[in-house]
């Protein structure tokens, strides 16, 4: 196990700076999950802790010592890439026991460890097949089997998960989960997947841009988001954003105009954020009413679509057992503790 | 019922039967016709080849394909003669060797000008691809120059070396290094492995179709060099095969029917390399858009 910590860290192709000063401390034994739209910087963050690409400025440390100028065996790091990355031509047993090639153990000593990582993965039955011969699923076990035999300080993933269906996305996720449970290794993973970043990790960093727009626990992300990009980044479905205005002590938005305890200058826009949770479809005169444009049948839950005038929709839950009409008026209410207000840079106001 | 709608159904019914035939293309005819041509005119050499080995000298100026009275008295004839065996053993470590070179470093040098990033990279890769403009011919006289200098004149080592690495091979090399993902060589780079060991060990397993094309490609190029042998070796001890069965020709009289005969035993390594590997020259000459 180890700590993580990146310090003003950047990352320049030219004079194209993709990264700006990133600052991160990861502690010890901590799931980590990076998570962003494509192009965000994620992944050239995770190469660069891994020594696979090179630091422009700024410094990485491992447990506290500088690795900038260390090459990634050095680093006693693993990193699981997206294609998996193992080896066609080598057995599992053999692709699992590819990092011990230069460790110096003894031939019984590595064919232990690797029976001791195909069982924590339930995979002593395949090694001695092939990857061909594997399900996506299994060839995901075999790339953590690789980067577990080491019993390296820290496990990088790379998206790990990007090309499993579905289901089998849910199952490794949850096994991964497991599996840090059990080894308690220091984890950072990069996903694109807001679902994996909020179920697996302890802590989430939501990044746009090259820039870190917030860390925290994936609940304070999706309850406290520190902007509009995090608020409408995290959640599914997303944030409802509305412009406002503060104007006589009252809110106004969408046509309509509510009583809320705020300390603003007067005439003030904002912009206010609503969790399609919190806006409930209701018998009772609420927030706003509309007309139901779409409805999204989820099951347990009906995201309803709904035209509240002035050319804005907003998306609200319904039962699903009980759902409403298509092109029915309904009401929509909503507890204004559950609003999310941002001033006009999208900074939240606290 | 239309002529039309008569003529479909007992279509679908001879369909049914099993009896239906499409008709034929005359275009197929056309390519079919083409390609029997195209395969009389590769074939017939061989065939002549072979048929002249079996003749006696007063037949061998006669068309017959089938020899009137077959013999094989030119096969012990030049088998028996020490030489001959000499010469197959010469060509056997040069073809040999040089292809085990070639592959080696075309691949070692294909391997980095693919996948790593460094000053003049792209011009070391078109330098060495414009050495393929060059016809062996116009580079026979440097060679020679070399050899001469160096002295390995009447050498193996003078007749390999212009074949020890190739451009060609550079080049298709490189290509098949593109398909390989880079994933692969990080993930050796991080479980700790040197950039030789990477190539070694990750990256030449995964282009093995390539490499069999390869080494097939320049075995048989070596095995049937004429030219550079013919100029660098003037002891006969020295000779490869096609280079010493020219001494078959004197200066009164060519021995066509011992000539032929060297020629067919001569074929025999190609022909078993051509049907063990067949399914890799195919793949190469597919996968490289390349005449073989």
């Amino acid at each position: 196990m180890a700590t993580v910590t990146l310090r003003n860290l950047v990352k320049a192709y030219g004079s194209t700076e993709v990264l700006h000063a990133i600052n991160l401390d990861v502690a010890n034994g901590e799931f980590v999950v990076l998570v962003g739209p494509s192009g965000c910087g994620k992944s050239t963050t995770l190469r660069m802790i891994a020594g696979l690409e090179e630091v422009s400025a700024g410094e990485i440390l491992i447990d506290d010592k500088v690795v900038n100028h260390l090459e990634p065996k050095q680093r006693n790091i693993a990193m699981v890439f997206q294609n998996y990355a193992i080896y066609p031509h080598l057995t599992v047993r053999k692709n699992i026991g590819f990092g011990l090639r230069t460790a110096k153990m003894s031939k019984a000593d590595k064919d232990r460890r690797i029976e001791e990582v195909a069982a924590i993965l339930s995979m002593t039955d395949y090694l001695e097949r092939k990857p061909s011969q594997l399900s996506g699923g299994q060839r995901q076990r075999v790339a953590i089997g690789r980067a577990m035999v080491r019993d390296p300080t820290v496990f990088l993933f790379d998206e790990p998960l990007s090309n499993l269906d579905a289901q089998l996305r849910t199952q490794m996720r949850l096994e991964i989960k497991k599996l840090h449970q059990r080894v308690g290794n220091t984890i950072i993973f990069v996903t694109h997947d807001q679902v994996e970043a909020m179920t697996m990790a302890d802590r989430i960093v939501i990044m746009k841009d090259g820039h870190i727009q917030q860390i925290g626990t994936p609940a304070e992300g999706f309850h406290k988001p520190a902007n509009t990009f995090v608020a409408q980044f995290i959640g599914a479905p997303s944030m409802n954003m509305l412009d406002a205005r503060w104007h006589g002590k009252r809110l106004h938005m969408a046509g309509e105009e509510m009583s809320v305890d705020l300390s603003l200058p007067e005439q003030s826009a904002l912009t206010v954020g609503i969790r399609p949770d919190d806006l409930l479809v209701s018998d009772a005169p609420g927030v706003f009413s509309g007309t139901i444009n779409v409805l999204e049948p989820l099951g347990a839950e009906t995201l309803v679509y709904v035209d509240i005038g002035n050319g804005q929709e907003v998306i609200a839950k319904a039962s699903g057992r009980q759902p409403p009409a298509l092109g029915a008026r309904v009401n929509l209410s909503l507890d204004p503790a559950n609003m999310h207000l941002f001033d006009q840079t999208g900074k939240a106001i606290a | 019922m239309s002529d039309a709608e008569i003529k479909v159904s007992a279509e679908g019914l001879m369909r049914q039967t099993g009896t239906y035939k499409p008709p034929r293309d005359p275009m197929q005819i056309v390519r079919w016709t083409l390609l029997f041509m195209g395969a009389v005119v590769m074939v017939m050499p061989l065939v002549y080849m072979l048929s002249a080995s079996m003749k006696y000298p007063h037949e061998m100026f006669e068309m017959n394909i089938i020899p009137r009275e077959p013999t094989f008295e030119n096969y012990a004839l030049v088998l028996s003669d020490g030489r001959f065996l000499q010469w197959f053993v010469n060509s056997l470590i040069i073809a040999i060797a040089t292809t085990v070179s070639a592959v080696f470093f075309d691949a070692l040098v294909g391997y980095t000008l693919c996948k790593f990033d460094f000053r003049g990279r792209y011009i070391i890769f078109i330098a060495i691809l414009s050495t393929l403009m060059i016809p062996t011919e116009m580079l026979v006289l440097p060679w020679y120059m070399m050899s001469l200098h160096f002295g390995w004149l009447d050498t193996y080592w003078g007749i390999m070396f212009p074949g020890l690495m190739t451009a060609f091979g550079t080049f298709l090399m490189k290509q098949f290094f593109e398909t390989v993902p880079d994933d692969f060589l990080e993930a050796a780079r991080i479980d700790g492995l040197n950039e030789f060991q990477i190539w070694w060990s990750v990256a030449m397993p995964l282009v093995t179709p390539a490499l069999s094309a390869l080494a097939i490609f320049i075995f048989l190029g070596n095995w049937t060099a004429f030219i550079w042998p013919l100029i660098v070796t003037t002891d006969q001890s020295l000779y490869t095969l096609p280079v010493g069965l020219t001494t078959f020709s004197v200066e009164q009289s060519v021995q066509w029917e011992l000539i032929m005969t060297g020629a067919a035993l001569a074929t025999i390594p190609t022909l078993i390399v051509f049907l063990v590997f067949q399914r890799y020259i195919i793949r190469g000459v597919a996968m490289a858009g390349l005449k073989g």
